[in-house]
This record gives structure tokens, C-alpha cells and sequence, in this order.
């Protein structure tokens, strides 16, 4: 099998972030920051990754705008070659850092929209006032002139928002927005019943989006990612695994998706030990799933195998409890019965969310929201990335 | 498309050769297009200041080709940045 070389890097900067939202994807475990590699290892790996074949990075975390050097690890990504991006929500930077993240070479920034008015997008991040600071730094984003894209996630409390998300997006002058409903993987899981759309939602946004694409033609271009555990067929998760991006976590850890910690007979190298083209081409992790040998049936002898890879591994680890089976996503699954009653139920499930807490960090001050883990007993974690 | 309206890249969407695979890319936000010899040739000559009918007209003359199929040609592929947004044209 040939093994063609990655085009995306996701640089996990840090996992520290002000926002507690309770669909975040990043694992249950979070890395401390004095695990965190420091700027002159990610300047090492941003070049590593350019002689590789990446050619899009995208800087995220956690809150990237936590570090404080992010102006200089931009530029040395627009000096190593790399088309640059920052997944932000914003919290964290002023109109000077802007100013020097477009000085630095900062590619475009996508900004992430947890409702479109205070109240939601304050109670979904648990940040008081980070709403207000968000629209204040859309205006910087628009007078600067960076390119954007609004990203939004969707769940059951938010998805009538759509309409709006969509309006704001074009008053911010974005070129296009992603409209993501939520998936559930590392956080998330705790919050299925509180989150989970209902069928009818997931359908309600599919339309919009249609209707959407075709009104804004021209204008706003709209991403899509459907409510999975009410599809059909399974999304090509990462590309499919190994063949077209990599992550790196906080402390250097390379991972074939983001929540490929998950799967626990799995063992992952370091940036800190090897060069990134071994780790690409020779690590069991990124050979364990790539192209179609490891299928089981009914991948093996299915014709969508090449267009969607079985879906995604970390999902087939959460819900069938073994990474190399069928994503229970898919209608040929059988789980897939299973998980339809499943999310039928999530989606009447109870309202309390689950904040994301951390080391260090005070539990949002929302009224009468469930925070940590004694909302209910802990679950079996396991995630991925989409 | 309008001979007199100006294509631009936007900020955000750029050219650049890609050495590890040997071929020129258009490089946007989450996209990168492979662009063959004839959409590099193209790119090329779109400079934000002159118009799609003067474009054309050069590479009808580069190339020594009939301009109205050259002008076809182009349209097509721009047409198709254009609706990805990664194009704008000014009129």
C-alpha cells in the first residue's frame, strides 16, 4: 500500500481554555500545562511537517490564544511554508494581538459561536460575559480584514439558532461558516442526554442548511456536518485514518485523530523523540487502520469502503466497544439498530449539562447547571475527531 | 463570464508550489486545489488589475490559441473558484 503524505496538521497548542463547554472533544484527561512542548519544538515540528507534505496547519487547542508566543509560532509556520489557521473562540485576544497575528502572516481565523445571543452562548460555554467579548473581537477580525469562517456547533438547546448564525456569519463578513451539529466524543459523551438532537431537529437543520446553500450562493459557503448518530452511512472520518492529516497534542503526542487516545491497545510516539515522518510512515498507531486490510465484514466486501473507511475508529470504540469494527453509524452496523434507539432516548434525555472542568480551573458560575463528574457516575470515554 | 470584470484572489486564498509533491496548489481556508499546468497558466495572469478579457487575450497570445476558446476554458475553471468564493470578480 502506498502511503501518500499528509496535507493537514492540527496543532493542539494547549488544552487550557476559559471556555467549560460541555461538548468539548478533547479527552477526559487533559494535558497540564507543564507538559505543554515549548515554542522552540513546535517552530522544529511546524518545519518537520512542511518538508513532510503538510500544507494547511491549524493552530487549536484548547484556547490557542492561551499562549502567550502565538505571534511567533505563526510566523515561523508562514516561514516554514504552511498555510495558517487559528481555531479560536476568541477569549484571549485583543485588538493588539490581532493586529500582531496579521502582522505575523495569520492565514485566517475561524471563530466559534456558542449561541447567537448571551444567554445561550454563555450558558453552553459557561463564561459569563464571553459573548460580549466575542462580537468585539468578530469587529477586529472584520476591520482588519482577516478572512473568516463562523463555526458553529449545533445540539438540541441551540439548533433553533440557525437562521441567526447564518445572518451573523454574513455581518461578520465570513466567507463561509461550518455548521457542525455536535458529535460526542471525549467530553461530550457525558452529555448525550442534554445535547443529543432529536430526529426531527436533525432534519429541521439539514433543511435550513439546503435552503441556505442555495439562497447564499455566492456569498457565504456552507459546511455541513449532519447529525451522525441519526444517519445512515458514517462520515470519512479524518479522511480516512492515516492518509490525510495528523494531530499533535499538547506535549507532542501524535495522534491519528484527536481522540485516538481512546483506543486503548493503541501506543502513540512523540514529536520530543522522533521525527514526524516516522511517526507518519512507520508507527504501527497510523499503519493500524489505514486503507482497507484491517476491515472486518461488512466493510471488507461493502462498495463504500473506500468512500468512507468504515467511518471513524474511536466511534466504533465507544459504541461497539472495539475500534476495528463497523462505525455503528451505519445502517450495514449491527449496532446500528441499537444506536438509533439510543439516540431516541438521549434526545429525551435530561436537560443538566455537564461542564468541562480542569485542573486548576474554577467551575463555571451558571445557575443550576450539573458541573464534574458527580452529576452522574463516570462513563466509559472514548472519542475521535471529525 | 463579463470580458470586462477583474478576477482577484482574496485574501486568505493563495498560489503556492508545493515541493513534496511537485505541482503547483491554490491553497484556501480547509481546501487545497491541485492545479494542472493549463489552471497554473491561468492563475497566473490574475493580478487584481486587469480584466478577464485581457487575461484571456495574453494567454490566447502565450499560447498561440483561438481566445474564444481560451476564454471558454477559463471561464469554466474561474467560474468554479468563484463559487467556492475563492475568486472575486469585480465588475
Amino acid at each position: 500500500m502506498t502511503i501518500r503524505p499528509p496535507i493537514a496538521m492540527l496543532a493542539e497548542l494547549t488544552h487550557r481554555c476559559p471556555l467549560s463547554c460541555p461538548y468539548c472533544s478533547n479527552p477526559v484527561e487533559l494535558a497540564r500545562t507543564e507538559t505543554e512542548l515549548p515554542t522552540e519544538d513546535w517552530v522544529r515540528v511546524f518545519g518537520e511537517a512542511a518538508e513532510l507534505g503538510v500544507l494547511q496547519l491549524h493552530l487549536s487547542g484548547g484556547e490557542p490564544a492561551s499562549r502567550r508566543n502565538l505571534a511567533e509560532l505563526v510566523r515561523a509556520a508562514r516561514a516554514a511554508g504552511l498555510y495558517t489557521n487559528l481555531i479560536t473562540s476568541g477569549i484571549g485576544l485583543t485588538e493588539a494581538r490581532l493586529r500582531e497575528l496579521d502582522a505575523a502572516g495569520l492565514d485566517h481565523i475561524q471563530l466559534s459561536l456558542q449561541g447567537t445571543d448571551a444567554e445561550m452562548a454563555d450558558a453552553i460555554g459557561g463564561y459569563r460575559g464571553g459573548f460580549m467579548r466575542k462580537m468585539q473581537v468578530a469587529g477586529w477580525i472584520k476591520a482588519i480584514g482577516f478572512p473568516l469562517t463562523l463555526n458553529t456547533v449545533l445540539h438540541r438547546r441551540n439548533l433553533h439558532q440557525l437562521p441567526r448564525a447564518l445572518e451573523m456569519a454574513e455581518e461578520m463578513g465570513a466567507r463561509r461558516i461550518e455548521v457542525a451539529t455536535v458529535q460526542f466524543h471525549g467530553w461530550a459523551l457525558k452529555n448525550r442526554d442534554a445535547l443529543m438532537p432529536t430526529r426531527e431537529q436533525a432534519k429541521e437543520a439539514t433543511r435550513i442548511v439546503a435552503e441556505a446553500r442555495a439562497r447564499l450562493k455566492g456569498r457565504l459557503v456552507v459546511d455541513y456536518v449532519p447529525a451522525d448518530y441519526h444517519s445512515d452511512y458514517p462520515k470519512r472520518c479524518m479522511g480516512g485514518w492515516g492518509t490525510t492529516g495528523l494531530n499533535v497534542a499538547p506535549d507532542g503526542t501524535v495522534l491519528p485523530c484527536h481522540a485516538a487516545q481512546t483506543i486503548p491497545h493503541l501506543t502513540f510516539e512523540n514529536v520530543r523523540d522522533k521525527p514526524l515522518s516516522e511517526i507518519w510512515y512507520q508507527s504501527p498507531a497510523f499503519n493500524a487502520y489505514r486503507g482497507t486490510g484491517w476491515m472486518p465484514e461488512p466493510c471488507q466486501s461493502c462498495d463504500r469502503r473506500e468512500a468512507d473507511f468504515g467511518g471513524c475508529r474511536c466511534q466504533a470504540m465507544a459504541l461497539a466497544g472495539d475500534a476495528g469494527a463497523t462505525d455503528p453509524v451505519c445502517i450495514k452496523s449491527p449496532h446500528h439498530a441499537a444506536l438509533q434507539a439510543r439516540a431516541a432516548a438521549h434526545a429525551e434525555g435530561p436537560d443538566a449539562l455537564i461542564y468541562r472542568i480542569a485542573p486548576g480551573k474554577p467551575l463555571p458560575l451558571i445557575a443550576g447547571a450539573a458541573t464534574g463528574s458527580e452529576a452522574r457516575p463516570a462513563e466509559r470515554i472514548a472519542a475521535e475527531n471529525s | 463570464m463579463d470580458p470586462t470584470a477583474i478576477p482577484d484572489l482574496p485574501r486568505g486564498v493563495r498560489v503556492h508550489f508545493d515541493k513534496v509533491r511537485e505541482t503547483w496548489v491554490l491553497l484556501a481556508p480547509e481546501r487545497t486545489v491541485t492545479l494542472d499546468p493549463v489552471a497554473h497558466a491561468i492563475l497566473s495572469e490574475v493580478d487584481g488589475k486587469r480584466s478577464f478579457g485581457e487575461i484571456t487575450a495574453r494567454l490566447a497570445e502565450l499560447y498561440a490559441a483561438p481566445q474564444d476558446q481560451i476564454a471558454a476554458d477559463s471561464a469554466g475553471f474561474l467560474g468554479a473558484l468563484r463559487d467556492r468564493l475563492f475568486l472575486d470578480l469585480a465588475s
